[in-house]
């Protein structure tokens, strides 16, 4: 009631400019690019269009950049829930520095944290011997790129989840403990009902970071074709090779991805608002 | 805390695992950073960093990013603003395309603004023939940031301004403050710690993001070379020693920028509770 007061002597004039204002913002910063993405694919025509896109590297990247994603995605939820668990369930000293700690990787350039790797398993690297014992290869190889997009996706699922489950406390799950509950069970029936959506967002937020890492990727990577390419490092190539409507083909399944996600995002959250 | 006190079972468990995960990830792998510019000697790291070339990176990176968080957080307040207090047509997809930058692969962003901006481009067409040199510039480099920074001032805007009690807006202009000085006086004082943290958050991104960037840019030494696109060329020639104290320098900063404004927040939470 007192809401409607103050908004009905808001002026008209401000209130639409502003409203210009937004809407011309976005639409030139991303409604354009996106536009862009999508009419240069096809600027070459169909065929070619589903020739990129359908084309041997393509497929194998896409894969490479699937396995990447669905275990980045899976190590990262097992290790934000843990987190989460702890920091939310217990008191012990040091509560706040790993809650720092897991922040890091927000803070660390993804080229920076492409390097760490490089300097732990590459040439005269810190665990270089360890993994030439085991005849195993990280950088310029797979594992690396694994290693690579968890660490650029680390606090995504804690960083959800935790401040969920800070506003819920510790009752229930004592309640439940109480009652001879196991660790087990009290998260998956007390808990996680709580925290459901917010886990949810997590791992969407998780995977689609996943799925895009360009810098950290490109570090550990070499470019080597259908070996070590996910598909922005594909993009990457086609763009340098100047086969433009090729390069905007691949990254238009992209954008497909990032829509779907933008869609789901928002699912996500009016079903947590209900 | 005592042991026996822990009704809630898991504590060694998921603390366990989150100590072991987060340091196989993040902390080993960033211990080398410390080992290896340790271990090259204080001259060469010095002249490593003090080199014109790397001097000059820093500052495209750091003037940039900083532009950017500015450029940022003006429409960030406008943008959460309009979309908190008004109401009209498609906002839902306007809330929603905000994510975008989160959701869309750097590299595409890149490739995309590249295509916009430069001569040829549908954006860039009207700049260059106002004389503006949108792409290969440092104009360049500051859109792509302000693209990957849109939605970081928005969103943490945003909440804090849905929950902001209406009635001192109100007291406000019944006692005949005008609109500008009540949202100056009033509103602003609220906003202004999310603000800070948006804007740090968007700055410390702008600093090492390299996807979106490294494609409008240009790359040209001592002019368009941003900190994180030299760290790739010093890896390329494997110059580890190198690449490693221009990622030094690098990470002390952002961790500075993200110290000092925790800190002004901490101080100004304190004020407040007095």
């Amino acid at each position: 009631m007192s809401k409607t007061l103050t908004h009905k002597r808001e002026n008209k004039v401000v209130k639409y400019s502003l409203i210009a204002i937004s809407v011309l913002f976005l639409t030139l910063m991303l409604v354009i690019p996106l536009i862009t993405i999508i009419s240069q694919a096809l600027s070459k025509g169909f065929n070619v269009y589903i020739k990129a896109v359908s084309e041997g590297y393509t497929f194998k990247a896409m894969n490479l950049t699937f396995i990447a994603t669905i275990v980045a995605t899976i190590l990262n939820t097992i290790f934000g829930i843990c987190v989460a668990w702890t920091i939310t369930k217990f008191k012990f000293k040091g509560k706040n520095l790993l809650g720092a700690l897991i922040d890091l990787p927000f803070a660390i350039s993804p080229v920076i944290a492409g390097l760490v790797f490089v300097l732990t398993f590459g040439r005269g690297g810190l665990l270089e011997g360890a993994i030439n014992t085991i005849d195993m290869k990280v950088v310029f190889a797979v594992p690396g790129i694994i290693l690579a997009t968890i660490f650029v996706t680390f606090p995504f699922v804690a960083r959800e989840i935790i401040p969920l489950m800070n506003a819920q406390g510790t009752d229930e799950e004592e309640a439940a403990a109480m009652m001879g509950a196991s660790g087990f069970q009290i998260f998956r029936k007390v808990t996680l009902p709580n925290i459901k959506w917010g886990l949810i967002y997590g791992v969407i937020l998780c995977a689609a970071r996943a799925m895009g890492e360009f810098g950290a990727v490109s570090v550990v990577s070499g470019h080597i074709r259908g070996k070590t390419n996910t598909l922005p490092l594909h993009v990457e190539i086609l763009y340098n090779e100047y086969q433009f409507a090729a390069a905007f083909a691949v990254a238009s399944i992209l954008v497909i991805i990032a829509i779907i996600v933008l869609i789901l995002r928002n699912i996500v959250e009016a079903q947590s608002k209900k | 805390m005592s042991k026996s006190k822990r009704v809630i079972p898991g504590f060694r468990l998921t603390m366990g695992v989150s100590l072991v995960y987060l340091s196989l990830i993040v902390l080993i792998p960033l211990s080398t950073l410390v080992i290896k510019s340790s271990g090259m000697g204080m001259d060469k790291f010095l002249s490593t960093i003090l080199e014109p070339r790397v001097v000059h990176g820093y500052l495209v990176s750091f003037g940039a990013a900083f532009i950017a968080a500015i450029i940022n957080s003006i429409f960030g307040v406008i943008l959460a603003w309009v979309l908190v207090r008004y109401d009209f047509p498609f906002k839902r997809f306007i809330d929603g395309i905000i994510d975008l930058p989160f959701a869309l692969p750097t590299a595409v962003a890149g490739i995309s603004l590249t295509t916009l901006y430069s001569q040829n481009g549908w954006i860039g067409k009207i700049l260059y023939s106002l004389g503006i040199q949108s792409a290969f510039s440092i104009f360049g480099i500051v859109v792509a940031l302000t693209f990957i920074g849109i939605p970081f001032v928005v969103r943490t805007i945003q909440p804090v301004l849905e929950d902001l009690d209406s009635q001192y807006e109100e007291a406000a202009m019944m006692l005949g403050a005008s609109r500008a000085r009540t949202f100056f006086k009033v509103i602003f004082p609220e906003i202004s710690s999310p603000l800070l943290t948006g804007f740090g958050l968007a700055f410390a991104r702008g600093i090492g993001e390299y996807g979106s960037v490294v494609f409008i840019a240009g790359n040209k030494p001592l002019k368009t070379e941003i900190a994180p696109l030299l760290i790739m060329s010093k890896l390329e020639q494997y110059n580890y020693g190198g690449a490693t104290a221009i990622a030094v320098v690098m990470l002390l900063t952002s961790f500075l920028i993200l110290f000092v404004i925790n800190g002004i927040q901490l101080r100004n939470s304190r004020l407040k509770k007095i």
